[in-house]
């Protein structure tokens, strides 16, 4: 059998992308105004939350108590050679607070749970159960998309505050154990070094993220085509996709919130 | 074997739509790349008819099902359905329209993460009706269907014939004044299409609901063109000898987008097409 390439033309894919971009916003701003749409699925979104949020418990407890004992590990030895382990908090502190919490959670639940959303909305698409829902006059984004948006971004906010003090334990276990740091000085120097703007920051990037994964996860399972080869597909991708937008948004929103509260 | 009893008739099947026919094709047209499917067709359905829809595979049969719904949008063309003009009502219009009609697909196309009352009463649940009015209309429904001690069990639990008299039974809840049936009884044993024929048949003939039925199966067409439900013994009976065509049934063949029959029985039967007189042999 002789190997045919076909060649595609680079104004196609430029099409491809643009068409893509504009169904992704048409849907996530759907996902948004549904929620000033009746009938609102508070049933269907108790669900999701417990799915996406209880479920995903298990790996949030474990991250964030890894990432700040590996936090505190580090710093230490660097603080070490300037005499200033007393500072471990701080550090542990504001990075687990803005920047590694939201990060490592929103990447964790990304990988859960936008490859669950894109599997599951995937393989209702090949089995036209999505068709199915639209003729038994059902809105799909209103019953499938907008209860996981919702349950996605108010879960995360969660899950990252549980992150976050997973962390500074997790922190507080190595610079205390291994380090010999107080009890009451960590505790303190944790509580202190935190600002206001810090703990915006820190909360305010969950909501984005679990809008930004679940959105994700919904677009690729709802335009998955070609039967179950398809859907695995779409679940790699919708990961990826997650997972690379979380990490460029967390920058601009990074700069931006300096830019509007200062450097501290 | 007799079909159990709908209690409740469907007084609004036999309403009469603006456009006079429950649903009207006109020049419809709908090309997948460089794939025609659908090649400019008109067709119309009668109020309180079954039309069946035949053609090879790859004919766009689902196709038109699902122009039909407006779950697709045709290149071109006018379709109307209960005399509201599918092709240029938007997505949310539509969701109203569609639950005045409805459709059993191919592969039944059931919810697999909700269970069986769950799936039959998905349309009514949406509506916010009683939990006990739900079950209550999913039980008869069930029971029509001969399914009701599936009533707590999941698709996966059911066997292909199951499945698609379980579809039925979703698209008939809600006593929809238009019924699609995309093959179903493709792929079954024959005492199990016999089944679902007679539900086809009682349908139409006590429920006088209008119906398109996608089906290869030429021969359960024509058990349905020469019986007719009888409410006395509630089963489906043999048409006597002069009276064959007289049941509200008709055909459409479909050929390379085009087509190239819409008739009755006998006009199929005598039908001096070379083509046509191969596909019925």
């Amino acid at each position: 059998m002789a190997l045919e390439l076909e060649l595609i033309s680079p104004v196609e894919v430029a099409k491809d992308i643009v068409l893509a971009v504009q169904e992704y916003t048409l849907l996530s701003a759907q996902s948004l105004a549904n929620f000033f749409r009746r009938p609102l699925y508070m049933a269907d979104m108790l669900q999701q939350a417990d799915l996406i949020g209880v479920g995903s418990l298990p790996i949030v407890v474990l991250t964030g108590l890894s990432v700040g004992a590996l936090l505190a590990l580090n710093a230490a030895s660097t603080l070490q050679r300037f005499g200033s382990v007393t500072l471990i908090g701080q550090l542990v502190s504001i990075g687990m607070v803005t920047e590694l919490g939201p990060l490592i959670t929103g990447l964790m639940v990304a990988g859960r749970n936008a490859s669950g959303m894109a599997s599951e909305l995937g393989s209702m698409i090949v089995t036209e159960q999505i068709d199915a829902m639209r003729a038994l006059g059902t809105d799909p984004t209103k019953k499938l998309v907008t209860p996981r948006v919702g349950a996605t971004s108010f879960m995360l906010f969660f899950l990252t505050i549980i992150a976050d003090l997973l962390g500074l334990i997790g922190g507080y276990g190595v610079a205390h154990l291994l380090f010999g740091v107080d009890t009451e000085q960590y505790w303190t120097s944790v509580w202190q070094v935190l600002v206001f703007r810090d703990v915006f920051t820190g909360l305010i990037k969950p909501v984005l993220f679990g809008f930004i994964i679940s959105t994700i996860g919904c677009y690729y399972g709802i335009s998955t085509r070609g039967g179950t080869q398809g859907v695995g597909r779409s679940t790699t991708q919708a990961v990826v996709a997650a997972s690379v937008l979380i990490l460029i948004t967390d920058f601009f929103v990074t700069k931006l919130i300096f830019a509007i509260f200062g450097y501290r | 074997m007799p079909a159990p009893t709908l209690p409740s008739e469907n007084p609004a099947a036999a309403a009469v739509s603006p456009s006079g026919y429950a649903i009207e094709f006109d020049k419809v047209a709908i090309a997948f790349d460089e794939n025609v499917v659908l090649d400019g067709i008109s067709f119309q359905l009668p109020h309180g008819e079954t039309k069946a829809l035949f053609g090879v595979a790859g004919s766009g049969k689902s196709i038109l099902l699902k122009l039909a719904l407006g779950l697709l949008r045709p290149d071109s063309g006018r379709i109307f359905v209960l005399g509201e003009e599918v092709t240029r009502m938007s997505e949310q219009e539509l969701f109203e329209l569609r639950r005045r009609v409805g459709i059993v697909f191919q592969e039944s196309a059931l919810f697999d993460s909700l269970k069986v009352y769950e799936n039959v009463g998905f349309r009514p649940m949406e509506e916010r009706i009683s939990a006990e009015e739900v079950e209550r209309r999913v039980r008869e429904v069930l029971r029509f269907v001969e399914l009701e001690r599936t009533y707590d069990m999941f698709p996966s639990e059911l066997s292909g014939g199951m499945r698609r008299r379980v579809a039925i039974a979703r698209a008939i809840i809600s006593e929809p004044e238009v019924l699609l049936y995309d093959s179903p009884t493709g792929g079954l044993d024959p005492v199990t299409s016999n089944t679902i024929v007679e539900l086809i048949v009682k349908q139409r003939d006590v429920y006088k609901t209008s119906a398109l039925l996608v089906t290869h199966r030429l021969q359960d067409a024509f058990t349905m063109a020469t019986h007719q439900f009888d409410k006395a013994t509630n089963q489906m009976v043999v048409l006597p000898k002069g009276q064959r065509c007289d049941v509200p049934m008709s055909f459409l063949i479909l050929r390379e987008g085009k087509v190239i029959f819409d008739g009755d029985a006998h006009e199929l039967a005598t039908s001096r097409d070379e083509y046509i007189r191969e596909y019925i042999s």
